[in-house]
């Protein structure tokens, strides 16, 4: 029989045991894996020694995938089957991209089955962004796995912290879909910035300049005594390197009267475009050349200063964003202590000058600005697993980029969680009926900070119905949008007089339900062999005694939080539990403890408020035992 | 149980006269202990109630704060409802400079005067301050909440105005921007 455990809430059963998780930066040219080992975080490499895992999938029409630097070989030849860049359309229609009309992927747009997304149909057949993105998140986590020799237990994924709920949704599905265990969606530049400030232990206030692949953030942090406070954020989640290699791409093709091009000429120029942007970083003078298909040879002379005066537009963009955000944070250039730069296109050394003029001093440089995030990653990932030494003590308070609100009469968008909001955060508003005897109300969520409805982003829509006839204007309706720690929204509405509830959790559509996720999970990993069935059935039996245990535990700890009723309920399902353990049914096993979890579930959630405000107590006065 | 009101979690006295160092270190004392990032192992039920307690936090610490948020919380919980909405009465001089700043802002937009918007906020701040101090003596000194209600109002309407002074300053300071 298993040993006792009785963990306090909260509390690691386990605590010396060192747990597997890493750090992921799922970028938009290119992604990484990092994890903290004896105290020190360091990127993970694949097993030809690189760091890197280029963010590019091809699908082959034998149901191979291709990952990383195998497909970017081929993304010339088979363009249409090899995604680059799939960040850009996370959470995106395609009437949303920008630059669509040259690529080479066959869109498929499917408002019936995925509304919310675009998708590509490949040689393997019709994917989506999320799909991709899972296939880049398996490699790395196999690499992990491989590296670390055991199984993780979880992982914190990066996203641009001006991504949208729609687009960090797709990213936790995509990890889910990979099954990976999301530990939390972190912020790019606030992970960049735990990286920068745990390693020089600095304190003060200050900026990431965060340019990627295809996101632009600008995050702004005060650092004290272990608290890493976002105090604003801003960007575009449109706006990265590769808008650099497409103004350079079209400079190229109008110098050369190039047009019109083959998808593989344009892919090819497209690809000469990024070399030559990286060696301007270097040289002040670069040929651009190529051969194309056709035997016609380009060869456009490029200089630093032609490639700095066609990408000032995109500078400027990005400092009109560092601008609102340093004003959102209530602070003036002058007051940043130092400007962090990450992300690869921060290597440009025009964008380097551009920044260092705007906030008057030299940006820091000192830590790769490819590897920041992830191993700024890692140590959230490591402190989120539990795996914190003593003294090695820190607390993130992030934000949320985008304000949050409802559609009201008119068309007119009514805040509810203003931008920058400190998350997690609920937030209520009353509305009421127009109408007499209205029944139903109609509950659209947008994200944005337009006036209009139409110039927001919608997330969501749903109704609540139910509300008994009144006269108009006497229902009371609560709605109230929680934000949780990973900046996803959930949205319930409730009729104070009757009680009639509706909520939602805002998920983009993209024609994959949890159900199916579940599914092809399912699919790949329970492959009918005898030997896992066995395993299965171990862990769940495990799982199955840890929780009783801990419920019995539980039960002679705080049974005191319980009424007679709910005891004796709660004993009935400790009783179903014990018996069904003796089998060698999973299916049983499983549903018995899935009913004592959710029997369960809220004697757990008042135990967890008494732990807490016992916590609370050791310091706060006697209103909180009230 | 009833939850701990915004004072108590922070364990500060309830006045309008705060200590803001010390609100800030309660703050994040709380969230230290309260916080979900502390509970990622825990289970659902664990993690839902950590982040309600750290809701709670963020909510108090926002509301406590700034002077106005705070101002309308000690009247709500004194039974004094702001009423914004319903109640708009003001005083007379107070509405004639009411009406005296926009239309200087309004010339200042026009003519695109930069010193004459700055003049402007100088004024605006001055009143702020004045108002704000006013709020304290009535909620602090002689618990007279109605009257404090009455200046939490016109404390809103110096605010809005604010708001559209600094829209005003940037749109001066960065045309391009403005239009784009």
């Amino acid at each position: 029989m298993a040993l006792l455990q009785i963990a306090e809430p909260g509390e690691s059963a386990a605590p010396h045991q060192h747990r597997l998780a890493v750090g992921i930066d799922l970028g938009t040219t290119n992604s990484l894996v990092a994890t903290v080992r004896n105290s020190i975080p360091v990127v993970i490499d694949d097993a030809e020694g690189r760091s890197l895992l280029p963010s590019i999938v091809r699908y082959l029409a034998d149901g191979t995938v291709e990952v990383g630097y195998e497909a970017q070989k081929h993304q010339s030849l088979d363009p249409r089957n090899t995604v680059v860049s799939v960040k850009r359309f996370m959470g995106r229609s395609r009437a949303d991209v920008l630059h669509v009309e040259n690529m080479p992927y066959d869109f498929v747009d499917r408002p019936d089955a995925a509304p919310g997304m675009l998708q590509i149909r490949t040689a393997a057949g019709v994917k989506s962004p999320v799909e991709v993105s899972a296939e880049i998140l398996k490699d790395l986590r196999s690499r992990a796995e491989e590296a670390l020799g055991g199984e993780l237990v979880g992982a914190v994924v990066t996203v641009p912290a001006y991504f949208d709920d729609a687009q960090r949704q797709a990213t936790k599905d995509a990890a889910k879909l990979a099954g990976i265990n999301v530990l939390r969606l972190l912020n790019e530049p606030t992970a960049a910035a735990i990286a920068y400030g745990l390693d020089h232990s600095a304190e003060g206030t200050y900026a990431v300049y965060d340019l990627g692949g295809g996101t632009f953030d600008i995050s702004v942090l005060r650092l004290s005594k272990g608290v890493f406070e976002v105090l604003s954020t801003g960007g575009d989640s449109a706006l990265g390197g590769d808008d650099f290699d497409h103004r350079l791409f079209c400079w190229i093709i109008e110098r050369a009267k190039l047009l019109p091009l083959s998808q593989q000429d344009s892919r090819s120029l497209m690809v000469k475009a990024r070399d030559v942007k990286e060696l301007l970083s270097v040289d002040p003078e670069v040929r651009a050349n190529a051969v194309l298909t056709t035997g016609e040879v380009v060869d456009v002379p490029t200089t630093s200063r032609d490639f700095a005066h066609m990408t000032q537009p995109l500078v400027d963009k990005t400092l009109v964003a560092c601008r609102k955000a340093l004003q959102d944070a209530g602070i003036k250039p002058t007051d940043v202590d130092g400007v962090v730069m990450v992300g690869g296109a921060t290597r440009m050394p025009h964008v380097r000058k551009a920044v260092g003029t705007f906030f008057g001093q030299t940006p820091l440089t000192n830590i790769d600005p490819d590897k920041v995030v992830a191993l700024g990653a890692a140590m959230q990932a490591n402190l989120l697993a539990g795996n914190r030494a003593a003294g090695d003590d820190w607390l993130l308070l992030d934000v949320i980029p985008l304000s949050l609100g409802l559609e009201t009469m008119g068309g007119l968008v009514e805040r509810i969680i203003p931008r920058n909001s400190t998350i997690p955060v609920a937030r209520a508003q009353e509305f009421t009926t127009f109408r007499d005897g209205q029944t139903a109300m109609a509950i659209h969520v947008v994200q944005g900070e337009r006036e209009l409805v139409a110039d927001c982003r919608s997330l969501a829509r749903f109704e609540l119905r139910g509300i008994p006839p009144m006269a108009a204007g006497a229902a009371r309706i609560r709605v109230t949008f929680t934000v949780d720690a990973d900046g996803l929204l959930s949205v319930a509405a409730r009729e104070m007089g009757s009680g009639v509830e509706a909520a939602i959790t805002v998920k983009p559509t993209y024609g994959l339900s949890d159900d199916e996720i579940a599914r092809m999970l399912q699919e790949s990993f329970g492959s009918a062999d005898e030997d896992m069935r066995a395993r299965a059935l171990r862990e769940q039996q495990v799982e199955a005694q840890r929780l009783l245990e801990a419920t019995v535990a539980a039960l002679a700890a705080d049974g005191d939080l319980l009424s007679l009723d709910e005891r004796n309920a709660i004993e009935r399902l400790v009783a179903d539990s014990s018996a069904h353990l003796q089998g060698t049914d999973i299916a049983a096993i499983r549903a018995a403890t899935e009913a004592l979890v959710a029997g369960t579930d809220d004697f757990a959630a008042r135990r967890m408020d008494r732990s807490i405000r016992a916590a609370l107590a050791g310091r706060t006065i006697e209103e909180l035992a009230k | 149980m009833s939850h701990p009101d915004h004072f108590a979690l922070f364990a500060l006295p309830p006045r309008f006269a705060i200590d803001e160092t010390a609100l800030e270190s309660a703050y994040k004392a709380v969230q230290s202990k309260v916080h979900p990032d502390r509970f990622a192992a825990g289970t659902a039920a664990e993690r839902r109630v950590a982040m309600q307690w750290a809701a709670r936090a963020n909510e108090g610490y926002r509301t406590l704060k700034s002077p106005l948020p705070r101002a309308a919380y000690l009247c709500e919980r004194a039974g004094v409802a702001i009423g914004a909405e319903s109640n708009t009465a003001m005083p007379g001089p107070f509405l004639v400079q009411q009406m005296e700043w926009r239309e200087a802002l309004e010339d200042a937009r026009r003519s695109a005067d930069a010193k004459h918007l700055a003049g402007l906020a100088n004024g605006m701040a001055a009143e702020r301050s004045r108002v704000i101090a006013e709020i304290g003596d009535a909620i602090d000194r002689r618990s007279d909440y109605a009257a404090a209600a009455k200046l939490v109002r016109q404390l809103m309407f110096i605010e809005k105005f604010g708001d559209e002074l600094r829209a005003a300053d940037e749109a001066l300071s960065h045309p391009r921007e403005a239009s784009a």
